[in-house]
């Protein structure tokens, strides 16, 4: 048998001197310690339904899988749907610094000094972070939005302890309170939701006033909301949060920071968001890239979750970096741990540093206006065909929700016709909102060109005429 | 000689100049602007000064962070032997696949019509993995490992509550060899966590075990090869222990790459297991993440009077097919389900990576994999038996399955030279370092998993290297406190990384520091 090319170790004739080395006769013998019972042999092995039953070629394989996924359908324009995760560029430039060797292939940096660059560059994540969300400190990162608003509730558990409510809004993208729900449910706390005012789409801050108590460790707000609108009175949450003191932790999409007052200076103890927005990417649900920062102020950041990379010196007085803070994590302080993480998204957090850096303050704020455009120029399109876009009266950012009640048409009647014609339409959201009827969210972004926009309303169009 | 790149770069805020953009942009088409007008926001809310983020340009850019790849070290620059994290090779073809091949476009909730050909790849994968671990079936939510324990032990709880029993079910057991990620997941899923010894020969202390189990049992965590390398001679015993109990047996498969192809959880008597994509499936770690944790159970009967399944508990998506249809559609988390631990379907992009690699290897190739894998490593064992001031603790005469733990402790006692400062010698000569002070049970542990993608060359220059540091910690062990010399910076100093006066987590705090506006 000729060598494999991942498996270069051994030759044939070096696999005998090894083993005479070892002092076996078989490399069987080396799992002669599993119980006879349940060791598999060779023929049981290869007979379970594994691959392809055989070894492939890569060339074999490459050509299976593009079979395969030529099976999915090719869209005219990426879908006009969000719902926490967008349809964004990926520049190029992102995708190659990620593939190289040394960032790609490299393990949590244990060994600091042999590790500096990619420190730095998850330093330099953390920091660029930091400035967009005007906050102090920014870990190395959560799988996503919603596990990482999940950690900031527990963390606010902590930091509170003894409190044992937690205030979410019902506007809040459900599937993170699903995940939110996830992480609570082995744990004393109770989840009181705050409806959204009918009229304006926002947080109804009197019923959060009526609702916040001496027992609540935290109140989530998101901003844009799951409808996408603005949460314009997030001063307001955010005194009537301090007021009990409980940690108040705002949720944002970082591209909306380029227009909207970030999460720092709106008082936030805790921020939290999903960096998918900037060059991840959507990949079918992951990996995404959960970011969670919090204040300085030393009794947050010892409650925090997840790693962070500290900016330091060397013995010799070099600049350098380390991952500080360890004994807050599982390898130290297991199940005293703030949290279980241990593998992270680290590359994804690299990827965004990159984005960051080419976009520049300038760039990210055009990149939001891009959005806020488009978003806008749709909107005003769907509402002169006579849909209705208006059930909220706030400003939105690059999201809106779309009724279909007022056309008496199901919205999977306007999904199906769309996808005939390879369009696909926003985020039919009655299951969560069952109270908006046959309501639809779409989504737009700088991936959205004009014409985009203008075929999909008149698309809309001509099914609402054939009606 | 190994000399690792050091360029003194810059931070990225430092770099660049005003009004440069690492970026084209489109425009606003003019119809747009016209037809909307002003930006409307409140301005209450609305941002009045641009975050403070640098202005390079593309150029700039590209060279900062390729600078910055220069001082950093993975698989693809030489040997990475971390125990425990299984640093195999990655292989391009399933990088190609997994970057290229259009699904970075495809929203996690867009209509399964349309992603019909993943959908069927992600399903192939679940059954495969589900055959490779033994088990009836697989959810690749989980996004990591540490993930996957956490879904694993919250299915543990929802299998008690279900049974109307969680009121007593409040321990979970852990050997004292564990990841830091079983206890750590043990509590955020609600349980006390109870430990048990290692015996000497590297299995769990049966006798210890059959103190603790008992009524209040809910599970027991264990990974098998332990992070000694030793396989669990006694796991149907202890699998027939906590069963007795009415306690589930979780596999934590961050070695599963010791035995794949000779032995499945499944088949020794676990219940639940997840599965380490970026490990054993070859995925890269990206230094430090993106994995995947895909959980998998064998299912069984929860209650028989509402017909509930151990795998109704799964969380996430699981992927279905329709047999009369041939529709794969995703199936949302049912009313037993732990529900959601990630806000969508799962990572995609290191799921597909493993599926490419599976589909090259096929059975044969993971199975030789894994001969290769711990061939090596008994080689190793060999190389560096009887090494002055090095031990190998537990299970004398055993072999060793995918790593092998190396104790310093005579060569500090006798020259004050840890496991740490013998990490830094292998660093200046070019090979990462072990994972060191791990597991706990072993003091001065160096922990060493070369996998199969190392050659045998690489494998007698480290352990020749290790012989140059045994000596030199005899002869000069003042030089071996110096170490490291050839990487990019000098020895760091972790004290004062974490010193409160000096911590500085951003950028933002650093300049605050220096501006002397905190203390």
């Amino acid at each position: 048998m000729v060598g494999h090319p991942w498996i270069p170790s051994f030759t044939n004739e070096q696999v005998d001197k090894a083993l005479k080395t070892i002092g076996v006769k078989t490399v069987e013998e080396l799992f002669s310690d599993i119980p006879a019972e349940i060791r598999l042999s060779k023929e049981q092995w290869e007979k379970l339904e594994i691959g392809l039953g055989k070894p492939l070629s890569e060339i074999e394989a490459k050509r299976c899988v593009e079979e395969k996924i030529s099976k999915n359908i090719m869209l005219r324009s990426p879908p006009f749907m969000g719902g926490g995760v967008y349809p964004h560029y990926v520049p190029p430039l992102v995708k190659y610094i990620i593939s190289r060797g040394e960032f790609l292939t490299a393990y949590t940096p244990y060994q600091a000094e042999i590790s500096q660059g990619l420190m730095q560059a998850i330093f330099e994540y953390q920091s660029l972070m930091a400035e967009l969300l005007d906050m102090d400190v920014v870990n190395a990162s959560m799988y996503d939005w919603g596990s990482a608003t999940a950690e900031a509730i527990l963390m606010s558990l902590r930091v509170n302890k003894g409190r044992r409510k937690v205030i979410l809004p019902a506007n809040m993208n459900p599937y993170h309170r699903r995940v939110v729900e996830t992480y609570t449910w082995p744990h004393v706390v109770k989840i009181i939701t705050i409806p959204y005012d009918p009229f304006k789409g926002t947080m109804d801050v009197e019923k959060l006033k009526e609702s916040i108590d001496d027992d609540t460790a935290a109140v989530y707000l998101q901003s844009p909301n799951f409808f996408g609108v603005i949460e314009s009175s997030a001063k307001a949450v955010e005194e009537i949060t301090h007021s009990k003191k409980s940690i108040f932790i705002m949720g944002v999409n970082p591209i909306s920071l380029g227009l909207l007052k970030s999460p720092g200076e709106l008082g936030a103890d805790i921020a939290v968001g999903e960096g998918q927005p900037l060059g991840l990417g959507l990949n079918y649900g992951g990996p995404y890239l959960g970011v969670f920062a919090t204040r300085y102020n030393m009794n947050l950041i010892r409650q925090m979750p997840g790693r962070i990379i500290g900016l330091t010196e060397s013995k010799n007085g070099e600049r350098s970096f380390a991952m500080i803070l360890q004994t807050r994590e599982q390898h130290i302080r297991r199940e005293k741990a703030t949290s279980n993480i241990c593998t992270n998204e680290a590359l994804m957090a690299i990827a965004t540093a990159v984005y960051m850096s080419m976009l520049g303050k300038n760039g990210l704020v055009r990149l939001a206006e891009v959005n806020y455009y488009r978003a806008h120029y749709a909107w005003k399109k769907m509402k002169n065909i006579g849909l209705n876009v208006e059930l909220f009266k706030e400003d939105f950012f690059n999201e809106f929700p779309v009724s279909f009640n007022e056309v008496k048409i199901p919205y999977r009647t306007i999904h199906e016709k769309l996808l005939e014609n390879r369009i696909h339409g926003g985020l039919y959201i009655r299951e969560f909102y069952p109270e908006l009827g046959e309501t639809a969210l779409f989504a737009f972004t700088e991936l959205h060109f004009k014409q985009d926009i203008d075929y999909l309303v008149e698309t809309i169009n001509k099914i609402l005429l054939e009606r | 000689m190994y000399k690792q790149a050091k360029w003194s770069e810059p931070l990225v805020f430092e770099l660049g100049a005003k009004e440069r953009i690492g970026i084209n942009l489109p425009e606003v088409e003019e119809e747009v602007k016209q037809t909307v007008g002003e930006i409307k926001i409140p301005d209450e809310i609305r941002r009045k000064i641009p975050p403070n983020l640098p202005e390079l340009s593309e150029v700039e850019v590209v060279r900062h962070f390729t600078r910055l790849t220069q001082m950093s070290y993975g698989v693809d620059n030489g040997p990475v032997p971390l125990g425990s994290c299984t640093m195999k090779y990655n292989p391009r073809i399933a990088w190609d696949i997994a970057f290229n091949s259009g699904i970075s476009d495809l929203h996690p909730l867009q209509d399964v019509k349309t992603v019909q050909g993943l959908l069927e790849i992600m399903y192939e994968l679940q059954k495969w993995l589900a055959n490779i671990v033994g088990m009836d079936i697989c959810s690749l939510h989980p996004a990591a490992g540490a993930h996957g324990e956490l879904a694993g032990v919250l299915i543990i709880r929802k299998y008690h509550e279900i049974k109307n029993q969680l009121d007593k079910k409040t321990e979970i057991i852990i050997p004292d060899s564990a990841h830091g990620t079983n206890p750590a997941s043990a509590a955020m899923g609600g349980f006390k966590v109870v430990e048990i010894p290692s015996a000497p020969d590297g299995n769990v202390d049966l006798d210890a075990l059959k103190s603790v189990v008992g009524e209040s049992t809910a599970g027991l965590m264990i990974t098998n090869p332990s992070t000694l390398g030793l396989f669990e001679e006694n796991i149907l015993e202890i699998a027939k222990l906590l069963h007795e109990y009415d306690a589930l047996l979780y596999y934590d498969g961050a070695n599963l790459n010791g035995i794949m192809g000779y032995a499945r959880p499944g088949d020794m008597g676990f219940d639940i297991a997840h599965i380490n994509i970026h490990k054993t499936f070859s995925s890269p770690h990206g230094g430090g993440g993106p994995g995947a944790g895909p959980v998998c159970i064998k299912d069984k009967l929860v209650d028989p009077d509402r017909n509930i399944w151990l795998r109704d508990l799964l969380p996430g998506y699981i992927v279905v097919h329709d047999e009369k249809t041939g529709l794969f559609t995703l199936k949302a988390p049912g009313p037993y389900s732990v529900g959601l631990l990630r806000s969508f379907f799962a990572n995609t992009v290191p799921l597909l990576w493993a599926y490419t690699y599976i589909l090259i290897m096929g059975p044969q190739g993971l199975r030789k994999a894994t001969e290769h894998a711990v061939i090596i490593t008994n080689y190793f064992a060999k190389l560096v038996d009887g090494l002055k001031g090095f031990e190998i603790p537990y299970g004398k005469g055993r072999y060793r399955k995918h790593e092998i733990v190396l104790s310093a402790k005579p060569l500090a006692d006798e020259t004050g030279v840890t496991a740490e400062d013998v990490a830094k010698g292998l660093l200046d000569s070019g090979f990462y370092a072990p994972t060191i002070y791990f597991p706990l049970i072993v003091k001065e542990a160096l922990q060493i998993e070369f996998t199969e993608s190392e050659t045998i060359e690489n494998v007698e220059k480290y352990a020749d290297r290790l012989k140059e540091i045994s000596k030199t910690a005899y002869n000069n062990p003042d030089e071996a406190k110096n170490w490291p010399k050839n990487t990019s910076v000098g020895r760091i100093d972790v004290v004062k990384a974490n010193h409160p006066r000096y911590i500085s987590p951003t950028w933002r705090i650093y300049v605050k520091r220096m501006r002397g506006v905190i203390q």
